[in-house]
C-alpha cells in the first residue's frame, strides 16, 4: 500500500495525480475463506481489520449487498462518547473512544477524529440526579466525565440559551475527550487497511443463504455464488433479523427508522456536541460548517430509509428553543437510516445457536461511536471464543434477564 | 459590463426605484427585481467566494438552483446567512453582504487555497494532516473549519424577532409548480370538481413559457397564463398560492410546502414563513426542468452563466449580463438566448455549437439576425479572473488546441435540460434514463405508492421530460384529468412544439481535454468539484456514485447538486466505462430547497414551546413565590421560600411544619385513570403485581406495575369506586405513559375484555392535607365525618367539606395522618384557599416536591424514578408483600422468574447513614474489592436517594446494596465523584422514622 502523506500528495500533484492506487481492491470472491463477515459497514470492516491485526487471520472476505459504508455508518451524526452508565457499555464504548484517538495514524487515513467534547444537558432535577450518578459511575469505569454548572455550560457553548422559559439548563455532563469523526472515512480507512492485508471486500454481493452441516456453518450462498468459510460474522445493522433467519435462528430485534438532518453550512459557531434529552434533540457542527441535528427514533417499525416529518419537526423545535440563533438557518437535507433495537437498548455481540456463526447487532441509535471497540471485541470473540468486552452482550442475557439497560441514562441514546 | 437596458423587463416596474445595499454600497433597483437582477443591473458580477479554493463566484442561474450567489441578508437579530440572491425579492432597505472571504470580497486571503488547487484535490484531507496526532484538533481542523463554512453564523445571542406558523390543508389534488403545466393540470382537476391547491415557489406564474414565448389557444403565453389564473380564481374548489414551494413528499400523500409569506416585505405584519402540511389524495408535480452547465475550463469564472438565466435577466428584468455574450451549447434552446440578446440590441459575437450539424429553425433565425454560428466547436478555455474577458474556441472532438480567441464579457452555456424529479423521488419514485434527450425521467411504472399500493404522485410537463410547449400542455392536461378522475372530453390547450434538432450529450468540452483543462472544468461551483476530481475518485476505487459524492463532495453544496449531479455522474460513468443508468443517481432528499428552522419549529417557541400544564392552584403558587421544577409537562412547586429564605431552608421548614402541625401539598398532578367495565378487576390483576379484583368498593390499595421485562415502571393507590369501576392513581410523570400502556394491552392483546379507560387527571384538583392537625382542619371546614371510624386508613368516601364536593382518600405518603382530597377542578382553587384560611390557626404550610421526597424517604417509601431506573424489580425493593402469590399471571411475572431476576443475591434496598451524619452524594456507588476484566472498579451497591432529614437532624439515604438486607449494621465504602475520596456509610433499616406507623394510624 502506498502510504498517504503530505509528501505523497505533493509528489502526485506534479504528475496529475495519476499515480494514486485504488483505496481497496475490486475483489471477486474466492471459493472459501477462514472467515466471512457479512456487511461492509464500520462494524464489519473493523471486525475484519482486528482479526487481521490482532490475530493474524487475513484469509477473510467482507461481503456487502450495496456499497461499503452505505448503511448506518454513512448516515449517522458521527458522535463519539463513552459516558455510559452500565459497566459493560462504558467498557466497550471507552475502548472504542480510545481507539478513535489513534485511528488516523493506525490506518494511515485521516478519519478526522475531533475530540471537541460532548455535553449532555440536565434540564430537570431528575436529569441532574441521573447525570450525577453517571459521573460517579464513570469515575469508577476509567471514563473521564464531569458534572458542570449552567455557567460552565454557557462557557463551553456560547450559542446555548441556558435560561429558556420552559426548561432552564440546570447543569450538564461533560466529557471533554468525546467528540466526532468523519463517518465515511472510518469505513474507507478500514476498508483500505483490510484490503492491504489481503482481505477481499466484495461489494454488490448479497447473501441469500447460509449453508450448514451438522449444526455448523459451511459458507454462504450469494448473488455471486457459494462461498465457503469456517466462521461467519453477521454484522448487518438494519437487517440483522433477516440474515439471522437465513442462518436459522431468530433475534430479539426490531428495525426502526432514525432520522437526522443538516443545516446549510455557516462559519464555526459551536465547538462541541450538545445533547438535550429532556426536549429530545442534539446538535453539533461539522467541519464543513453544517449544523448536524438528530433526535429520537420514529414510533413504528419499518425498512424505508426515511421517516415521518413530525419527528424532524419535534427535534428542530427542541433545538430552536435550546439554540435560538439557529431559527434563521435553513434545513438543507434530511435523511433516515434503519436501526436495530433490542429490549434493553444494548447491542448483541454473541455466539449463536449455529456453530461458527457469530452475530454483532442491536446497536440501536448509537453504533457509530462503538465501531472500533465493537470490531476489537467481536474479532476477539470470533478468533478465541471469548472477549471481556463482549462477554456481557451475549444473546443468553435475554433468557436470563441479565439486561444492560441504559435507558435510565439516555432518553436519546447517541 | 452588466447593466440595465434602456427598456424591457416584464417583471420590473421602472417607475418605482428601490434602495438597497450590498457590502455597504448603496445601490438602487426597481420594484419587481430580485436581488440578483438588481445587483447585475449595478454591474456587480462577483458576489461571493467558493467553498474550498475561495474562487470568485458570480451568478450562474436565475432561480432556486443557484449555487453561487449566496449572501448574508440583514443583520443582528434578523441576520440570515446563505440566502440566494436569485430567490430574494428586492425590498426597500435590503442589506446584503457577500460571504466566505477575508478581509473582503475583492481581496480574499483564502484565495491562496486556489494557488494550491493542484495539491488540494478531492479528498486530499483524508491523505494528510495525519501526523503529529494533536495537530488535527489544535491546528489543522480549526484552520479547515474557519476556511470552510459559508455564511456568517448568527450571533450567539441573536433572537429571531419573527414568528412562524403551520397551516394544514386537506385536498384532493395538490399541484406543485405554477408554470403552464401546473396551471393546466390545476385547471383540468378543478374543472372536474376536485378540491385543488396549486402552489408556485416564486412570486410569478407561467414558468419558462412566458419568457420563451409561444402561442397557446391562440394567445401569447403571457395572456394565456393570465386568463387561466383568472379562471382558477373563479373556481371555489381551487386555491392558489405563490411564494410557496413544494418542499418534500412523504409517505401516504403527506406533502410539505414552504411559504415565504413576507420575506419580500419584512415590515408587513404576520408570520415570516409558513409551513404547510398538506394531505393530498393525489399530487401533481409540475416542477419544470433545470438547464445544465457545460464542463469546459474556466466555466466557473464570473460571467459564465446558464443560457436560460441570461435570457431571464434580459426578458424579465431588462438587465444584460454583458455587452458581448458568447453562447455555447449542445442543443437548440440556447439559440433563444442569442436571439433575445440580439433583439435587445446586445452583441453576440458567436454561437459555439458542439454539434457538427448545428441546430434547426432557431439556428436559421439566429443566422438571419446576423449572428455567427460555429458548429462542431467547443470552448477550450474561458479567460479572465474575477470576470470573463474572452474565450478560446477549439474543435469539440479535439484536445483543446486554440482555433480562435474571442473577446467577450459573458458566456451563456447550455448542456441540455434535466427534469426536476426531486419530489417524485423523495418517497421512492424511480427514474429511467432517456438517451435521446440525455436526461433522467420519471418511470411511471415505478411511482411512489401510498397505503393502498397505488401511485400518489404524477409528474407533468417538462418535469416529465416533455420540452415542447404542445407536449407539455397535453401531458399536464392528461395529468390533471387523471388525478381528478375526470372524464371530460375536452382538448388540451392548443400549442405548437418548436422544431428543434436533437441535442448531443456533451459531458466534457472539448471531449479530449487535457488534465490541465479538466482540473479547471468545474462540476460543482460552490464546493469546487471539478471533472478531474470525479475522475480521481473513480481511479481510487470510489466507484459507487455515493462514494464519489462523499469523496469529492459533489452535489453536497446548498444547491444539493441541482446543476452538478447529472454532469458529475456522466463524468463518473465515462471514467468507469459504464452506462449512466448503471451508475445511477444519489438519493433525492427533502427539502427541495433549504427551509428555515423557524418555519419547522412553527408557533411553539418560548413559553409555548411545550405548553405548561397547570393545576387549578398554579396561580396561587406563582403568587406565593414558589420555586418550580419541571415534572412531565407540569411545573410543580419545589418549595415555597419566604423572603430572604434559601431553598434549602424553605424545604426544612416545610418538613418540620408538616410533621409538627399541618402541611398542604398540591397533588393534582398525580395521574388519575378510571378503569371501568365488567372485566376491570381481571384487567387490573394483570396490570398490577397485586390482586386488585378482591378490593372492596370504598377501599384503597397501593399497587405496583411492571413492564413485560419485569421491571417496576409505576406505582400508586388504586381505589375501587364501585363493582365495575376503579380509579388508578399513577405518578405525575407516568400518567400519560401508563394510560397508553393500558390502552396498548387492551387494544392489542385483550381486545375482547370489557374494559374502558379514561384519563381524568385534569378533571380533579387534589390536595394532600397532612400532619397531626389534618383531621382538625377538615372538621373545622365541616361537612362529612372524617373520623378514624368513618374513614379508616386506606379507605375513601364521597361527601362535602366546607361546601365543596369532595372525595376523601385516607392515604399517606409521609407517615403522617393524611387525607388526599379530590374536588372538581373548577372548585380546586377555592378549596385550597378555604384550607389555607381554616388552617391558619394550625400554621398551615404549603409544601413542595422536595419536602414530599424527604418525608417519604424518612418513612422508607420508594419513589419511582429514584429507587427505580428501569432495571429494578419489586423484589429488589423489599416489596414482596405487594406481589400476589395467588395470581397465575401478571405483566412481568414470567420475566421475574428468569435466572438472574430470581437470584437472591441481587442488589437490594436498604437505608444508609454516613458515620458522621453527613449527606451521602447523590448517585454514589459503593465500591467492592478489586477490578473487573475490563479494568473497571468493582462495585457492590449505590445510593438511590439521599437527603438531609430535618426530622432526624442528619443525612439519610436509601440505596441498593448487594445482598443488603442481610448485612444490617455493616459499614461499606462509597466513592466520591472525584474517584478518590471514600465515604463510609452504615447499612440500616430503610424506615428511618416512626417504623410502627403510630403517627399515620391515628
Amino acid at each position: 500500500m502506498k502510504r498517504y502523506s503530505a509528501f505523497a500528495i505533493a509528489r502526485e500533484a506534479l504528475k496529475g495525480h495519476t499515480g494514486w492506487e485504488r483505496a481497496w481492491r475490486n475483489a471477486q470472491p474466492k471459493k472459501r475463506y477462514d472467515v466471512i463477515i457479512v456487511g461492509a459497514g464500520g462494524h464489519g470492516l473493523a471486525t475484519a481489520y482486528y482479526l487481521g491485526k490482532n490475530f493474524g487471520i487475513t484469509n477473510v472476505a467482507v461481503i456487502e449487498k450495496g456499497w461499503l459504508g452505505g448503511g448506518n455508518t454513512g448516515r449517522n451524526t458521527t458522535i463519539i462518547r463513552s459516558n455510559y452508565l452500565q459497566d459493560p457499555s462504558a467498557a466497550i464504548y471507552e475502548k472504542a473512544r480510545s481507539l478513535y484517538e489513534t485511528m488516523s495514524q493506525d490506518l494511515n487515513f485521516n478519519v478526522m477524529f475531533s475530540p471537541r467534547g460532548v455535553l449532555m444537558l440536565a434540564q430537570t432535577e431528575h436529569e441532574v440526579r441521573g447525570y450525577q450518578r453517571t459521573a460517579h459511575a464513570n469515575a469508577l469505569q476509567g471514563v473521564t466525565t464531569e458534572f458542570v454548572s449552567p455557567e460552565r455550560v454557557k462557557e463551553i457553548v456560547p450559542i446555548i440559551n441556558i435560561d429558556g422559559p420552559r426548561y432552564p439548563v440546570l447543569g450538564g455532563l461533560w466529557q471533554a475527550r468525546a467528540g466526532t469523526a468523519r463517518h465515511d472515512a472510518v469505513a474507507w480507512g478500514y476498508a483500505r487497511a483490510c484490503s492491504d492485508m489481503g482481505m477481499d471486500i466484495i461489494q454488490k454481493c448479497e447473501v441469500t443463504g447460509v449453508t450448514r452441516e451438522n449444526g455448523k456453518v459451511t459458507g454462504v450462498e450469494t448473488t455471486k455464488g457459494h462461498i465457503g468459510c469456517d466462521k461467519l460474522g453477521i454484522v448487518v445493522a438494519g437487517h440483522s433479523g433477516q440474515v439471522a433467519e437465513l442462518a436459522g435462528f431468530r433475534l430479539p430485534i426490531e428495525a426502526v427508522p432514525l432520522q437526522a438532518l443538516v443545516s446549510e453550512p455557516i462559519k464555526p459557531c459551536m465547538d462541541c456536541v450538545v445533547m438535550a434529552n429532556t426536549v429530545h434533540g442534539y446538535m453539533s457542527q461539522s467541519d464543513k460548517g453544517e449544523m448536524v441535528i438528530g433526535g429520537g427514533t420514529d414510533g413504528y417499525n419499518g425498512f424505508t430509509q426515511r421517516g415521518s416529518f413530525h419527528h424532524v419537526e419535534e427535534t428542530v423545535r427542541a433545538l430552536v428553543e435550546t439554540f435560538p440563533m439557529i431559527s434563521r438557518l435553513k434545513m438543507l437535507r434530511q435523511w433516515g437510516g434503519i436501526v436495530d433495537m433490542t429490549g434493553d437498548r444494548s447491542p448483541i455481540l454473541s455466539k449463536t445457536p449455529v456453530e461458527g456463526v457469530f452475530i454483532n447487532c442491536g446497536w440501536g441509535t448509537g453504533g457509530f461511536k462503538a465501531i472500533p471497540g465493537s470490531g476489537w471485541g467481536f474479532a476477539e470473540l470470533m478468533a478465541t471464543g471469548h472477549s471481556p468486552l463482549t462477554a456481557d452482550f451475549g444473546l443468553n442475557r435475554f433468557r436470563e434477564g441479565r439486561f444492560i439497560d441504559e435507558s435510565v441514562a439516555a432518553g436519546v441514546a447517541h | 459590463m452588466s447593466t440595465r437596458l434602456a427598456s424591457g423587463g416584464r417583471l420590473t416596474n421602472r417607475s418605482k426605484q428601490i434602495e438597497f445595499s450590498f457590502d455597504g454600497k448603496r445601490l438602487t433597483g426597481f420594484e419587481g427585481d430580485t436581488l440578483a437582477s438588481a445587483l447585475l443591473a449595478n454591474d456587480q458580477m462577483m458576489l461571493g467566494r467558493s467553498f474550498k479554493y475561495h474562487r470568485p463566484r458570480g451568478l450562474v442561474a436565475s432561480g432556486s438552483e443557484e449555487p453561487n450567489a449566496l449572501v448574508n441578508l440583514g443583520k443582528g437579530d434578523t441576520h440570515e446567512p446563505n440566502q440566494r440572491a436569485t430567490t430574494t425579492e428586492l425590498f426597500s432597505g435590503l442589506e446584503a453582504t457577500s460571504q466566505n472571504h477575508w478581509p473582503n470580497l475583492d481581496m480574499d486571503i483564502g484565495a491562496v487555497n486556489g494557488l494550491f488547487s493542484r495539491f488540494l484535490t478531492a479528498g486530499f484531507y483524508y491523505k494528510m494532516f495525519i501526523h503529529p496526532r494533536p495537530f488535527w484538533k489544535h491546528i489543522y481542523e480549526p484552520f479547515i473549519r474557519q476556511s470552510a463554512g459559508l455564511g456568517k453564523a448568527p450571533k450567539a445571542e441573536a433572537r429571531d424577532p419573527d414568528t412562524y406558523e403551520h397551516f394544514y390543508a386537506y385536498v384532493d389534488v395538490l399541484v406543485i409548480g405554477g408554470g403552464v403545466a401546473g396551471l393546466q393540470a390545476a385547471k383540468a382537476a378543478g374543472e372536474a370538481g376536485a378540491k385543488v391547491l396549486l402552489v408556485e415557489q416564486t412570486a410569478h406564474w407561467g414558468g419558462r413559457a412566458v419568457v420563451d414565448g409561444g402561442t397557446i389557444d391562440g394567445m401569447e403565453a403571457e395572456e394565456w397564463v393570465k386568463t387561466t389564473l383568472e379562471a382558477l380564481g373563479k373556481m371555489d374548489n381551487v386555491q392558489v398560492r405563490s411564494r410557496t414551494m413544494g418542499a418534500g413528499v412523504y409517505d401516504h400523500g403527506y406533502i410539505l410546502c414552504y411559504e415565504r409569506v413576507r420575506d419580500h416585505a419584512p415590515l408587513a405584519g404576520g408570520p415570516r414563513h409558513r409551513m404547510w402540511k398538506v394531505r393530498a389524495k393525489q399530487t401533481v408535480t409540475a416542477t419544470g426542468a433545470i438547464e445544465r452547465p457545460l464542463s469546459f475550463a474556466g466555466n466557473d469564472i464570473p460571467g459564465v452563466m446558464l443560457a436560460s438565466a441570461v435570457r431571464d435577466y434580459v426578458v424579465n428584468y431588462g438587465v444584460s449580463v454583458g455587452d458581448r455574450t458568447v453562447v455555447v451549447t449542445n442543443n437548440d434552446d440556447a439559440y433563444r438566448t442569442a436571439i433575445a440578446l440580439k433583439k435587445a440590441g446586445m452583441d453576440v459575437p458567436v454561437i459555439v455549437d458542439a454539434r457538427q450539424m448545428g441546430g434547426g429553425a432557431l439556428m436559421d433565425e439566429a443566422k438571419a439576425l446576423g449572428i455567427r454560428v460555429e458548429t462542431g466547436r467547443g470552448i477550450a478555455k474561458v479567460k479572465g479572473g474575477k470576470r470573463v474577458t474572452g474565450v478560446t474556441i477549439c474543435n469539440q472532438q479535439g484536445e483543446g488546441a486554440m482555433i480562435e480567441e474571442i473577446a467577450c464579457d459573458c458566456v451563456a452555456m447550455s448542456g441540455g435540460w434535466s427534469p426536476v424529479v426531486h419530489l417524485w423521488s423523495h418517497c421512492g419514485g424511480k427514474l429511467n434514463w432517456d438517451d435521446a434527450q440525455a436526461m433522467f425521467r420519471p418511470d411511471h411504472d415505478r411511482a411512489p405508492t401510498s397505503h393502498d399500493g397505488k401511485p400518489f404522485v404524477t409528474v407533468a410537463g417538462s418535469a416529465n421530460g416533455y420540452l415542447g410547449l404542445k407536449d407539455v400542455l397535453e401531458d399536464a392536461d392528461t395529468a390533471g384529468k387523471s388525478v381528478s378522475g375526470s372524464s371530460a372530453m375536452t382538448d388540451a390547450p392548443k400549442a405548437e412544439n418548436a422544431e428543434e434538432k436533437p441535442l448531443e450529450p456533451v459531458w466534457l468540452m472539448p471531449q479530449g481535454a487535457s488534465y490541465d483543462l479538466r482540473m479547471k472544468a468545474w462540476l460543482d461551483y460552490q464546493n469546487d468539484v471539478k471533472v478531474s476530481d470525479v475522475q480521481l475518485a473513480a481511479r481510487e476505487g470510489y466507484e459507487s456514485v455515493e462514494h464519489t459524492k462523499r469523496y469529492t463532495t459533489l452535489g453536497m453544496a446548498t444547491d444539493q447538486g441541482k446543476l452538478s449531479n447529472i454532469n458529475g455522474l456522466a463524468t463518473l460513468s465515462n471514467a468507469l466505462n459504464e452506462a449512466i443508468p448503471q451508475v445511477g443517481t444519489t438519493t433525492f432528499r427533502p427539502p427541495y430547497t433549504p427551509f428555515s428552522m423557524g418555519a419547522i419549529a412553527g408557533e411553539a417557541r418560548g413559553d409555548i414551546f411545550q405548553p405548561i400544564r397547570k393545576t387549578p392552584m398554579h396561580q396561587w403558587h406563582m403568587d406565593n413565590g414558589a420555586e418550580f421544577e419541571p415534572v412531565g409537562h407540569w411545573r410543580r412547586p419545589y418549595c415555597f421560600p419566604k423572603a430572604g429564605e434559601s431553598k434549602h431552608d424553605a424545604v426544612m421548614r416545610e418538613v418540620r411544619a408538616t410533621r409538627d402541625s399541618l402541611g398542604l401539598l398540591d397533588a393534582s398532578t398525580l395521574g388519575k385513570i378510571i378503569v371501568k367495565g365488567s372485566d376491570a378487576g381481571k384487567f387490573l390483576d394483570m396490570l398490577y403485581t397485586n390482586m386488585m379484583s378482591t378490593l372492596k368498593p370504598g377501599k384503597c390499595r397501593y399497587g405496583l406495575m411492571c413492564n413485560e421485562n419485569g421491571f417496576l415502571s409505576d406505582d400508586g393507590v388504586v381505589a375501587r369506586i364501585d363493582e365495575d369501576t376503579f380509579l388508578c392513581h399513577t405518578t405525575t410523570g407516568g400518567a400519560d405513559r401508563i394510560h397508553a400502556h393500558m390502552e396498548e394491552w387492551l387494544q392489542t392483546e385483550w381486545w375482547d375484555w370489557k374494559v374502558y379507560t379514561a384519563n381524568v387527571t385534569e378533571q380533579y384538583a387534589q390536595v394532600a392535607v397532612v400532619g397531626p392537625n389534618a383531621r382538625k382542619v377538615l372538621e373545622k371546614l365541616g361537612g362529612m365525618d372524617v373520623s378514624k371510624e368513618a374513614i379508616a386508613f386506606m379507605e375513601w368516601k364521597d361527601g362535602t367539606l366546607g361546601g365543596y364536593n369532595a372525595r376523601v382518600y385516607r392515604i399517606s405518603f409521609s407517615g403522617e395522618l393524611s387525607y388526599e382530597i379530590a374536588v372538581p377542578a373548577n372548585q380546586g382553587r377555592d378549596f385550597w384557599d378555604a384550607l389555607l384560611e381554616a388552617g391558619a390557626e394550625f400554621n398551615v404550610t404549603p409544601y413542595g416536591t422536595e419536602a414530599l421526597h424527604i418525608m417519604r424517604a424518612e418513612k422508607g417509601f420508594i419513589m419511582i424514578g429514584d429507587e427505580t431506573d428501569g432495571t429494578i424489580i419489586p423484589q429488589d425493593l423489599g416489596l414482596h408483600w405487594a406481589i400476589s402469590k395467588k395470581k397465575e399471571d401478571y405483566l412481568g411475572k414470567r420475566a421475574q422468574e428468569r435466572l438472574h431476576m430470581a437470584d437472591p443475591n441481587r442488589w437490594q434496598l436498604v437505608g444508609l447513614e454516613t458515620l458522621d451524619g453527613s449527606v451521602l452524594p447523590d448517585g454514589a456507588y459503593a465500591v467492592g474489592e478489586g477490578y473487573n476484566a475490563n479494568k473497571q472498579r468493582n462495585t457492590q451497591g449505590r445510593v438511590t436517594s439521599t437527603y438531609y432529614s430535618p426530622t432526624l437532624n442528619k443525612g439519610i439515604a436509601m440505596g441498593i446494596v448487594h445482598n443488603g438486607p442481610n448485612r444490617m449494621g455493616e459499614d461499606i465504602p462509597f466513592m466520591a465523584v472525584d474517584g478518590e475520596t471514600i465515604i463510609r456509610a452504615k447499612i440500616v433499616n430503610p424506615v428511618f422514622f416512626d417504623p410502627e406507623g403510630a403517627k399515620q394510624n391515628v
